[in-house]
């Protein structure tokens, strides 16, 4: 053990890509209880299954070009939409920023050497393969793919004779994946930040993750237990959910939406910290209202938790549940509207520079802005009876969860791949990818607003004439999105095989603890743990020229 | 669009206009902002940002504004709300079973359809059962929507202001043909109401009907 432990302490200061272990190759990564390894196996994992999802979009989107069948019949479409839910958000957007850029920057980011349980860090990603593996299976054993839609909704999804109960334990394992990661990051945070690294020194991305991680925490485990009801009721006849059994299948929704709503702003969140990082650094200048972004992050994490009901107004629940839901969820958008602002001002007076990281910073603030304020449209009653299960709720929640955290997502890639692999990607094709994506974007979703207004439910697979308008502009969107994914996906990979070599510490000029070391990152992440003396955006050469102009 | 179906159409679609509008307002704001200091504070225009940490009275000023103007929609959603679920006295009931996938109705005189054909002005209370899974009774251009759920009985009204006919869809996923599970509500003058719901019925229901 002793040789073990002199042995890795003497190249723990060899770059991470190249540091040896106990295990080579492959297993060097697969076993590796490096946080950084394990960011980018989530980051491979992750990219993989987004383009799977993506595949799965792109031929809901095909089938809907014309009224009728156009490419697939209707059980074929229904087990697409089931898919595309399932795999973008269980294996995409909730592990999202956290799996890969918490576990890479979290520890970097407030001074630490790892996380604080590595071991159970590298089982998360395993619960997580295993998990998404399942997803896979599903699809391929008989039976069929689940067609359910990704809310699993009793009794139909005990009707089906698809495999719902496959993937629904596929969900139950990710979850825990997800437990597990929070578990973590909690306790990280606590515990392994660097000397003088105090709560208000911590970068916004930490503060983000921390408020995140609680909801892993505390909120996952409901729908564990929703899951293991189930079994309950199938393998031992109790009625719980299904009404054949004398359950209730009001009850089964309340479960599902007390995670899956707090599970929105694990999505959410990570992100907005994402965004927090990237404008102070492209504007170079502090971050305006620091504490009230950090302190929004908390609030939206307890306010989050107590809104879920809004997903059935319609079902026919009392009244008092209806008032007290609805001005609950009108209240959660006050803290998202705050750091909307903060980030707008933040941009006053910067000296600012539109590289690809702040392009995607900024065009989240436009389209979760978009997202946040539908969803508040939904929030007043009687107009969400007339827009809940239509393309409106599609078009709301595709703008928080693909323009909000799809877009920070890419920007993290845009601002921090390089550090992670000290490679430089082509920003002028960046941009263009932008452009596309945004374009794409916008295209693809705004009409979905207008139907659902019109009428139009989702998860048709067939519609009425007057719908075909605006089914059609979606479609062209969608594939203008897919080409902008395409040389996005492009222009990284280019970038981490042939890129150029960076040997710039800091290429962004930002002030937080990943752009005072390497790139890419040592394996012990720093030569010496760091003092940490001021906060993380403080930009005191701004000051100084400040005072030099005064003189 | 323009002209209201039913008595809700007003209040939900003021309170949606409402909402948009305060929306599109802020979102302007802060998208004409954003544009206009990326171009003012460009690097190259400004290469020296200045620090400016925060500022209270900003604060207080950005979360007051919204949580008053939230809460004024809150309260016209709830209003409109209220208004859905105070089923009036005098309504005519119609029983509307929904199942995979087809909604069938049931009047009181035992008359059935697959067509909702309902008198114009009157107000129509909706008993809605499910045979089998989730489904929802939803009428866009009445602004009307309930879940239609198994186990339990769901009530909703409304009353039609024009005659005409709209669509009549299922909003809650309920499986295979979930896209097909479609039909027609047809709003006609009380008179020509009357004629239909009686014609075809047996007569011994008849005959109670015209005492
Ligand atoms: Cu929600
Ligand atoms: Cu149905």
């Amino acid at each position: 053990m002793s040789t073990l432990v002199s042995n890795i302490s003497n190249n723990g200061h060899t770059n991470y890509l190249d540091y040896k272990g106990k295990h080579d190759g492959l297993k060097g990564w697969i076993f590796s209880t490096d946080h950084k390894r394990i960011g980018i196996l989530y980051l491979i994992a992750l990219l993989s299954f987004f383009a799977v999802g993506v595949s799965f979009g792109f031929l809901i989107r095909l089938e809907l070009l014309t009224i009728g069948k156009t490419i697939v019949e209707p059980q074929t479409y229904n087990a697409f939409f089931t898919l595309h839910g399932v795999i973008m958000i269980f294996l995409f957007v909730i592990p999202g920023l956290p799996a890969v850029f918490g576990n890479f920057f979290l520890p970097i980011m407030i001074g630490a050497k790892d996380v604080a349980f590595p071991r159970i860090n590298l089982l998360s990603w395993w619960l997580y393969i295993v998990g998404g593996i399942m997803v896979i299976i599903s699809i391929l054993l008989p039976g069929g793919p689940a067609d359910t839609g990704w809310t699993f909704y009793i009794p139909y999804s005990v009707r089906t004779g698809t495999n719902v109960i496959f993937t629904g334990l596929a969900a139950f394992i990710l979850g825990f994946s997800s437990i597990l990661t929070g578990i973590n990051f909690v306790t990280t945070i606590h515990r392994l930040r660097a000397p003088g690294m105090g709560w208000f020194k911590m970068p916004l991305f930490s503060w983000a993750l921390y408020a995140t991680a609680w909801i892993q925490v505390l909120a996952t485990p409901i729908i564990g237990i929703t899951l293991l009801l189930i079994v309950v009721e199938r393998v031992l006849g109790v009625g719980l959910f299904d009404p054949a059994l004398g359950g209730d299948p009001i009850l089964y929704q309340h479960l599902f939406w007390i995670y899956s709503h707090p599970a929105v702003y694990i999505m959410i969140v990570p992100a907005m910290g994402v965004v927090s990082e990237i404008i102070p650094v492209f504007a170079r200048r502090t971050i305006f209202g620091y504490k009230f972004i950090a302190f929004s992050s908390i609030a939206i994490a307890l306010l989050g938790s107590l809104v879920w009901a809004h997903h059935m107004f319609s079902s026919g629940m009392s009244s008092t549940a209806q008032f007290v839901f609805s001005l609950l969820t009108f209240l959660v958008a006050i803290p998202s509207a705050i750091k909307v602002f903060n980030w707008t001002a933040t941009l006053y007076k910067g000296s600012i520079q539109l590289d690809p990281p702040m392009l995607y910073a900024l065009a989240f603030i436009f389209l979760f802005s978009i997202g946040g304020l539908t969803g508040v449209v939904q929030g007043a009653l009687s107009v969400d009876i007339h827009l809940t299960d239509t393309s409106f709720i599609v078009a709301h929640f595709h703008y928080v969860m693909f323009g909000g955290t799809g877009f920070g997502i890419f920007a993290a890639l845009h601002y921090w791949l390089p550090k992670m692999f000290g490679r430089m990607y082509n920003k002028k094709l960046a941009k263009v990818g932008f452009w596309f994506l945004f374009v794409g974007f916008n295209t693809l979703y705004f009409p979905l607003f207008v139907m659902g207004w019109l009428g139009m439910p989702r998860r048709y697979y067939d519609y009425l004439p007057e719908y075909s308008i605006y089914h059609q502009i979606s479609t062209v969107g969608s594939w203008i999105l897919i080409l902008g994914l395409i040389f996005i996906y492009y222009n990284l990979i280019r970038s981490l095989i042939s890129g150029q070599k960076i040997n710039d510490k800091n290429i962004w000029g930002g002030e937080t603890l990943e752009w005072q070391i390497e790139s890419p990152p040592i394996h012990d992440n720093f030569h010496e743990i760091p003092k940490v003396t001021s906060g993380p955006y403080e930009y005191k050469m701004n000051d100084e020229e400040l005072e030099k102009e005064v003189k | 669009m323009i002209i209201a179906q039913s008595q809700f159409v007003k209040s939900v679609d003021f309170a949606f206009f409402f909402i948009i509008a305060v929306s599109v307002f802020f979102l302007v704001l802060i998208t004409g902002l954003m544009i206009f200091f990326v171009i003012k504070y460009n690097r190259k225009r400004n290469p020296h940002a200045k620090n400016i940490h925060g500022n209270t009275g900003l604060e207080i000023l950005w979360t007051v504004v919204p949580t008053i103007l939230v809460l004024f929609m809150f309260y016209f959603g709830w209003t409109g709300y209220k208004e859905m679920s105070s089923i009036p006295e005098d309504s005519m009931t119609v029983n509307v079973t929904a199942q995979m996938w087809k909604f069938s109705f049931k009047y009181d005189n035992g008359k059935t359809s697959d067509t909702l054909f309902v008198p114009v002005n009157k107000p129509v209370k909706v008993n809605l059962s499910s045979l089998d899974v989730n489904h929802a009774f939803y009428i866009p251009a009445f602004r009307l929507k309930k879940d239609v759920i198994p186990g339990r009985q769901n009530t909703a009204w409304f009353t039609a202001t024009e005659i005409s006919s709209h669509p009549i869809f299922c909003a809650e996923y309920c499986g295979l043909n979930h896209s097909y599970m479609y039909t027609e509500v047809v709003v006609l003058s009380e008179s020509d109401f009357n004629v239909w719901v009686n014609r075809g019925v047996p007569n011994i229901i008849n005959a109670v009907d015209k005492k």
